[in-house]
């Protein structure tokens, strides 16, 4: 694959500022438009930019494969872990209210959307990254 | 030129899609405030989401704690979907190169 060292200089620029961005929407979702899903996606984007502006292997380096896989079945485990969680506290599966935790049972699910927000986020932007990282090493080879 | 065994199937693909448009028909106008969907639980989500969960973002409300288990379950989805890709890719790689 062969780029430019103008295409490589803006990617290595922008790519920070949109994994920031993605992260905001993640952690912003509670409290404006976006969240995990949305978020996820964007992060995974910029890996993907990465990989396109430089080459497989250095998006490869700063992700590897083992990660991703890892941050994936993070996302899912803690999604289901927040909602055992709640069975252990006496409570009914993802009835996040019941969890003891020293603040009002409205502040808690507060709490708990985001933290759900944050896996799916973990989640979506290892597979995302992952799944055109795949695809691409397909053909690069 | 109708051959008989095209006729079958497309009396069902006929009767299905005469079902179907009877159904559209039937469907609540675009934005009816009277719909059945906009009646049942939405007036007190919308009433009471902010109190419950103390999340300004109604959507995101109703997403991760009024339907968690429904997004449990997509999220599920997708690891699965993404665990059968990933399985599929990589696996073949390693088995060219062994």
């Amino acid at each position: 694959m062969m780029t430019t060292v103008v295409i490589q200089t803006i990617a290595r620029v922008v790519v920070p500022f949109l994994q920031l961005f993605g992260l905001y929407i993640i952690v912003h979702g509670p409290v404006s438009p976006g969240g995990g899903f949305q978020g996820g996606v964007i992060v995974g984007a910029s890996m993907i930019l990465l990989a396109l502006s430089y080459d497989l292997s250095s998006a490869e380096t700063k992700v590897s494969h083992k990660v991703r896989i890892a941050m994936d079945s993070t996302g899912a485990l803690l999604f289901a872990g927040i909602g055992l969680l709640c069975l252990l506290a006496g409570g009914v599966f993802l009835e996040y209210g019941i969890i003891p935790l020293p603040m009002v049972p409205a502040e808690v699910r507060g709490l708990m959307i985001l933290l759900v927000g944050v896996a799916i986020g973990i989640h979506i932007m290892a597979l995302a990254a992952s799944l055109f990282l795949h695809l691409a090493e397909e053909h690069d080879t | 030129m109708i051959r008989a065994k095209h006729v079958v199937p497309v009396l069902v693909l006929l009767g299905i899609g005469i079902i179907l448009t009877m159904a559209v028909i039937d469907m609540p106008a675009f934005g009816d405030p009277e719909a059945p969907a906009h009646r049942h639980v939405a007036p007190r989500y919308i009433a009471r989401a902010y109190e419950e969960t103390g999340v300004p973002n109604m959507v995101t409300a109703v997403l991760a704690d009024y339907r968690g288990y429904d997004t449990l379950g997509e999220l599920t989805v997708i690891f699965a979907a993404g665990a059968a890709v990933l399985s599929l890719l990589v696996g073949r790689k390693l088995k060219e190169e062994s």
